[in-house]
């Protein structure tokens, strides 16, 4: 059944948002290089065009019956296809944002976007791989997509320190990642997730065959747990969110962890859902010190974006518990909460960009100071994004967090939920120490806000939308319920 | 007759040897490209033990696109190292040592 590879149109529709999204990268980098200095920004509108377009005919595609084409490697499901959805509308919210920091910082180049289409192609793969091959390869378009769009600030010592940690960190990642693959293959004898699924289900495993299968698990999920950044895998985050230019950061942040969560599901979920007691245990330890570890070390930042790094580690440990329950609405919770995370994130990092100047980066919490004083509507939008990281209600982190221990707690886990809570109390200190400096003390410098108006106007959406969400979570929550 | 369990066995050495190079080594960043690359090759060895011995040739497929995927890796990650070594003048795994906190 393997062998037969069909290539007719109709197997071709289910891959067509990936497949026009290469024909668009392959246009934006050829013509790039015909544009002459005053078109340039031809090649940032042809990729927000592209990413439309490429949601458009993803979201055409929710609601068809699951279909596995290419030979047992390609699935187009629903999770695929409202992943790919939410992954397109992050990545150009992201773009508007990378937009006004690429000019401030004269970044601005025709290969960025081509590199950030790449990666999203990568992702978009890593999303529908429904064999460890297809999922490896998406993996790897994503990563060195952004180990080379890390670099892309050639000159600053910094970024490339944090690329050279990104590489060796997810070099290093993929190999264990592998490593796991080639024992799930060698004891199920099959690439594919759903052969490995019927096997990893019968019944008459020996005793060696369930070893083996355990052991290439624990090395799946330290792989997936590097990619995630989760505690104690988490070294590579923190360096490469400061080290990098913001609007790489916002991206990194944002969009490739709605991937990772989608092969977490595909290989663990689909394909060693009968082993769900064993790597239940070992993500109850990795959430757990996620949630920790992040919690108590952001304390201790000056610098915002390595606060948010930690904020971001801990917000993988919520996600994380969401599958430590092993029922489908765990799973659901856990989307849910990948979600909102992306809707904050994106817009955290907004703000930092918003306040982006040439040679003035905003990344410390100093720079902050005062901000009510001068730009009131984006202190306030600032002030909703913290307290809904934070979780408070009414705000979209709240109904995540919510979602999560209600699930936690069904399952029997009190303690478990009781340490999350605790430890989001903590997490609220650094949160609020933001909004302290943005209302109750003196700006010792002048911050002005000079940015375009489609960033302002996005931004604001954005953030008003954590609210919304926030007020009216019903739809998100059956649009979660429903992917699974 | 070497059997399956052998190839295991030097596969496993080997991703030990690359894994251990790793955090061992502080002096050269291109030493760390060459522990990657032994994790990879005890990778590709256990897919191929594993191929002959199924009698399944998926996983001699997945070495070939391994291996692209090496190369394309070490392009990028050498790439970086020039661009580390333009601005502060050595390749150590010292230098790499300012963002921390």
């Amino acid at each position: 059944m393997i062998n037969t590879v069909q290539f007719d149109t109709a197997s071709l529709m289910v891959a067509l948002p990936e497949i026009f999204l290469l024909s668009a990268i392959v246009v934006v980098l050829l013509l790039d290089l015909f544009l002459t200095k005053p078109f340039k920004q031809v090649a940032y509108y042809l990729t927000q065009l592209s990413l439309l377009i490429t949601g458009i005919l993803s979201f055409n595609l929710i609601g068809q019956p699951e279909t596995i084409i290419f030979g047992y490697s390609f699935v187009l499901d629903d999770l695929a296809s409202v992943f790919k959805v939410f992954m397109m509308a992050a990545a150009m919210v992201a773009m508007v944002y990378s937009r006004h920091y690429l000019i401030q910082h004269s970044l601005f180049k025709g290969e960025y976007f081509v590199l950030v289409m790449l990666s999203i192609l990568g992702m978009m793969v890593m999303v529908s791989g429904y064999s460890l091959l297809t999922l490896y390869l998406g993996l790897e378009i994503l990563s060195l997509s952004l180990y080379t769009l890390i670099a892309i600030a050639r000159n600053r010592a910094g970024a490339i320190e944090a690329a050279l940690k990104y590489f060796v960190l997810g070099a290093i990642a993929s190999g264990l990642l592998l490593y796991g693959m080639s024992m799930v293959y060698g004891i199920s004898g099959s690439l594919n997730i759903a052969e490995i699924a019927t096997f990893a289900n019968s019944t008459v495993l020996a005793s060696r065959e369930i070893l083996v299968l355990n052991f290439g698990l624990v090395f799946l999920v330290i792989g997936i747990a590097f990619k995630l950044g989760a505690v104690p895998f988490h070294m590579w985050v923190p360096d490469v969110y400061q080290g990098s230019p913001t609007s790489v950061t916002l991206f990194i942040s944002t969009v490739p962890k709605i991937a990772a969560v989608a092969m977490l599901v595909r290989l663990l979920v689909d394909g060693l859902g009968s082993m769900q007691p064993y790597w239940s245990d070992l993500f109850m330890v990795l959430a757990i010190l996620s949630i920790a570890i992040g919690s108590i070390v952001a304390l201790m930042q000056t610098n915002i974006k390595r606060m948010l790094a930690y904020s971001t580690i801990s917000h993988v440990g919520y996600v994380l518990l969401g599958f430590v329950t092993g029922v489908i609405t765990g799973y659901s919770s856990a989307v849910f909460y990948i979600l909102a995370y992306v809707l904050m994130s994106l817009a955290a990092f907004g703000i930092i960009i918003l306040l982006n100047k040439k040679g003035f980066e905003a990344d410390l919490i100093s720079d902050y100071k005062g901000l009510s004083k001068h730009s009131p509507w984006f202190a306030l939008m600032m002030l909703m994004i913290m307290l809904s990281m934070a979780g408070v209600p009414p705000f979209i982190g709240f109904y995540a967090k919510l979602f999560v221990l209600q699930q936690v707690i069904s399952s029997g886990m009190i303690t478990v939920a009781i340490i999350a809570v605790v430890f989001a109390v903590i997490s609220a200190y650094y949160y609020l120490q933001i909004i302290k400096s943005m209302y109750f003390e003196e700006g010792d410098k002048e911050t002005t806000v000079n940015a375009p108006m489609d960033m302002k106007l996005v931004l604001s959406i954005n953030a008003v939308l954590i609210l919304v969400v926030g007020l009216f979570p019903d739809f998100w929550m059956k649009l979660a319920l429903s992917l699974f | 007759m070497i059997s399956l369990s052998d190839y295991l066995i030097l596969s496993a050495i080997i991703f030990c040897i690359g894994l251990v190079g790793i955090f061992v080594n502080r002096t050269n960043i291109i030493t760390l490209l060459m522990c990657v690359e032994l994790i990879l090759v005890a990778v590709n060895t256990n897919f191929i033990a594993f191929s002959y011995f199924l009698g399944n040739e998926a996983g001699q497929i997945f070495v070939f696109f391994i291996l692209t995927v090496a190369a394309a890796e070490v392009a990028i990650g050498l790439a970086i190292l020039t661009l580390l070594f333009r601005i502060r003048g050595s390749i150590s795994v010292d230098v790499t040592n300012s963002l921390k906190g």
